[in-house]
């Protein structure tokens, strides 16, 4: 177990290493940050005192040199346009973003497993047809345009929520929280729904599949011979089985959600870190740019990893193995 | 072909059908599923009028000549200044007409779907075959490169790639590549190993038939079935991504505006009421996109081995 975490983490660090390398280089070949950080009237003198300050003079390699060097003592550098810490900038938004994602999978859970076992107990149904339909309109519509549409009718046109932006916020702990405040909701509905939306799809889909594969099992049978109850059956002995690939799923559509929090922060500008993203690769924004995937592959390792120890805490018979990470 | 009829059919009252070719059962089961059919319809009737934009719409959208600005914003079914052409889906805030900026876009859509998918096929079956052809070392490097990138988020590489590499069409279909290629490898693989383990493989190898032979001409054929479902499945996920990546702004150029461009230049109207910039082009992106899932769906299905009826 201890062996399979260790191989992990010393994989996500050379993913680290790698991308970290591949961006820095990437966008020092794309441009001049400093044509965005200087004012346009800025005498060339000027300029070179910007570029020394970030030290932006020194030749490609030693900046990355300079770079990694502070990088293993978790200084990712000050970003350009801000002059603050860039993962200090990163850090400050995720709570947004973790908020939207985490609200976004409940909800798409909470409408998915449901639907997909009904799915599964009866697949010729015709409300089983209109799920799974359903479920393809889902994943088909681009979630950009639905969180659009979304605004036109609840925002513009019915009036009934704010088309964007975050709601009043509590400090809870470390995080500040917009769940707590109906302000909040208000503002998070939308864009968790559109999230959901997609998400709920993909959950039916595996969870019906799953269903189907559990029903005709022994364990399933021998319950039924026993005479216990339809719902406890359910509940107990088919819902404990299918977890595994419904667990899969949630992990790893949760680093989607936060990948792709870009895409729905933009449309209701939701001050998440996806946002800042963006914002920074526009502006070439580069110690932000690095430092964001630097964060995000650990996320994702981390997910990944939570995810694997999970089926073994649900399945017994699945044992970790160093092997195979 | 007229006087000789094998007696054998007088004799026996139930003859046996010829057997089905393997692409009769494909096609008779296709067809079979009337989803499947209307998913296909939708399909072409994109692919058509993505292929006669420029004879088939009503205006030229990219011929700033044609356009008067005063016709900019109209709601659908307006007539022009002149009163001599309908705007049957209002026009933009450039007073293009909709419905031919929607068929132009659809062409871009279309194309950088393609083009990306065809290429990311092609690069990622070679490499998936090759991996399980070679195995060893070879095999163990690919398929690590394939796990990783496949880790990440498809929309967050093309996002920092297209960061790097600039806009334009033929950026985004390179992204588009980078992004998918995994995606076959590892199914190119998984079908590859399969069939290396059968017989004919071995017949190839004893008549001492080059690599490159065995791979291409004997192996790669049988693995198709499962490529192709996940090159139908993919073209939708391409279509999506590349609109995702120009609402962004960072994909295709200002001069040849894909759906999702459409889209993001209608976001800005909507709030004002002018829903129909954003609503119309999303439809199409929608009922294309709703098309192809339904015939990859439904391919899959089929050529699935465990479903086999």
């Amino acid at each position: 177990m201890l062996a399979f975490i260790i191989r992990r983490l010393l994989q996500a660090l050379l993913v680290m290493a790698v991308m970290s390398g591949l961006v820095f280089v990437g966008l020092y070949v794309v441009g001049d940050p400093v044509s965005m950080m200087a004012s346009p009237e800025a005498t060339e003198l000027e300029r070179d005192a910007i570029r020394a300050n970030f030290g932006l003079d020194k030749p490609l390699l030693e900046q990355y040199a300079i770079f990694m060097s502070h990088a293993v003592r978790f200084d990712f550098g000050k970003s350009f346009l801000t002059g603050q810490s860039a993962m200090g900038l990163i850090l400050e938004r995720m709570p947004a973003t973790l908020e939207l994602a985490v609200v976004a999978m409940t909800l798409a859970g909470l409408v998915g497993v449901p639907l997909g076992i009904w799915a599964g107990l009866r697949p010729d149904a015709l409300s089983t047809r209109g799920i799974m339909t359903g479920s393809v309109l889902g994943f088909s519509l681009p979630n950009f345009w639905v969180g659009l549409m979304l605004i036109m009718v609840f925002a513009v046109y019915l009036g009934w929520v704010p088309a964007s932006g975050r709601g009043k916020t509590v400090m809870l702990g470390p995080l500040d929280l917009s769940v707590l405040t109906l302000d909040g909701w208000s503002r998070l509905i939308l864009p968790a729904c559109t999230i959901a939306m997609a998400k709920a799809a993909l959950i039916i889909r595996v969870t019906r599949a799953a269903t189907r594969e559990a029903l005709p099992m022994d364990y399933i049978k021998f319950a039924r011979a026993k005479g216990l109850a339809w719902s406890r059956i359910l509940r107990v002995h088919l819902l404990k089985n299918i977890l595994i690939p419904i667990v899969t799923v949630f992990g790893l559509e949760f680093g989607q959600v936060v990948a792709f929090a870009v895409v729905t922060e933009t449309i209701f500008a939701w001050p998440g870190m996806g946002k800042l993203l963006l914002d920074s690769i526009i502006t070439l924004d580069r110690p932000v740019v690095v430092a964001y995937l630097i964060l995000i592959v650990f996320f994702l390792v981390m997910l990944n990893l939570v995810t694997d120890i999970l089926y073994s805490v649900l399945d017994p018979r699945v044992r970790l193995q160093a092997a195979k990470a | 072909m007229t006087t000789l009829t094998p007696p054998t059919v007088v004799i026996d009252p139930t003859p046996l059908p010829p057997p089905e070719t393997p692409w009769q059962r494909l096609r008779r089961e296709f067809f079979a599923n009337k989803l499947a059919v209307s998913g296909l319809v939708l399909l072409l009737l994109a692919i058509g009028v993505a292929v006669f934009a420029p004879w088939i719409s009503p205006q030229n959208p990219y011929d700033i000549g044609k356009l008067d600005i005063f016709d900019s914003k109209l709601p659908p079914g307006s007539k022009d200044a002149a009163g001599t052409m309908t705007y049957w889906l209002g026009t933009d805030s450039q007073a293009r007409d909709l419905l031919s900026a929607i068929f132009y876009g659809l062409r871009t859509s279309l194309m950088v779907g393609g083009i990306s998918v065809a290429a990311a096929l092609v690069i990622g079956s070679i490499v998936g075959l090759a991996a399980a052809y070679f195995g060893g070392w070879v095999d163990a490097l690919l398929m690590r490169i394939v796990d990783i990138q496949l880790s990440f988020p498809s929309i967050l590489v093309a996002l920092i790639l297209l960061a790097i590499l600039g806009k334009g069409v033929d950026k985004v279909i390179l992204a588009l590549v980078i992004v998918q290629w995994a995606y076959f490898a590892r199914a190119a693989r998984g079908a590859a190993l399969v069939e290396r383990a059968k017989e004919y493989v071995e017949a190839a190898q004893c008549m001492a038939l080059g690599s490159p032979r065995i791979l291409l001409r004997h192996m790669l054929p049988n693995c198709l079935p499962p490529l192709i479902v996940i090159a139908t499945i993919d073209l939708a996920h391409a279509i999506a991504l590349e609109s995702t990546l120009s609402f962004l702004g960072v994909g295709v150029p200002v001069t040849e505006p894909s759906l999702g461009m459409l889209i993001a230049n209608g976001f800005e109207f909507m709030l004002s009421g002018h829903y129909w910039i954003s609503f119309f082009p999303g439809i199409a992106l929608a009922l294309a996109i709703v098309g192809i899932n339904l015939v990859g769906d439904h391919l899959r299905d089929i050529l699935n081995p465990h479903n086999a009826h």
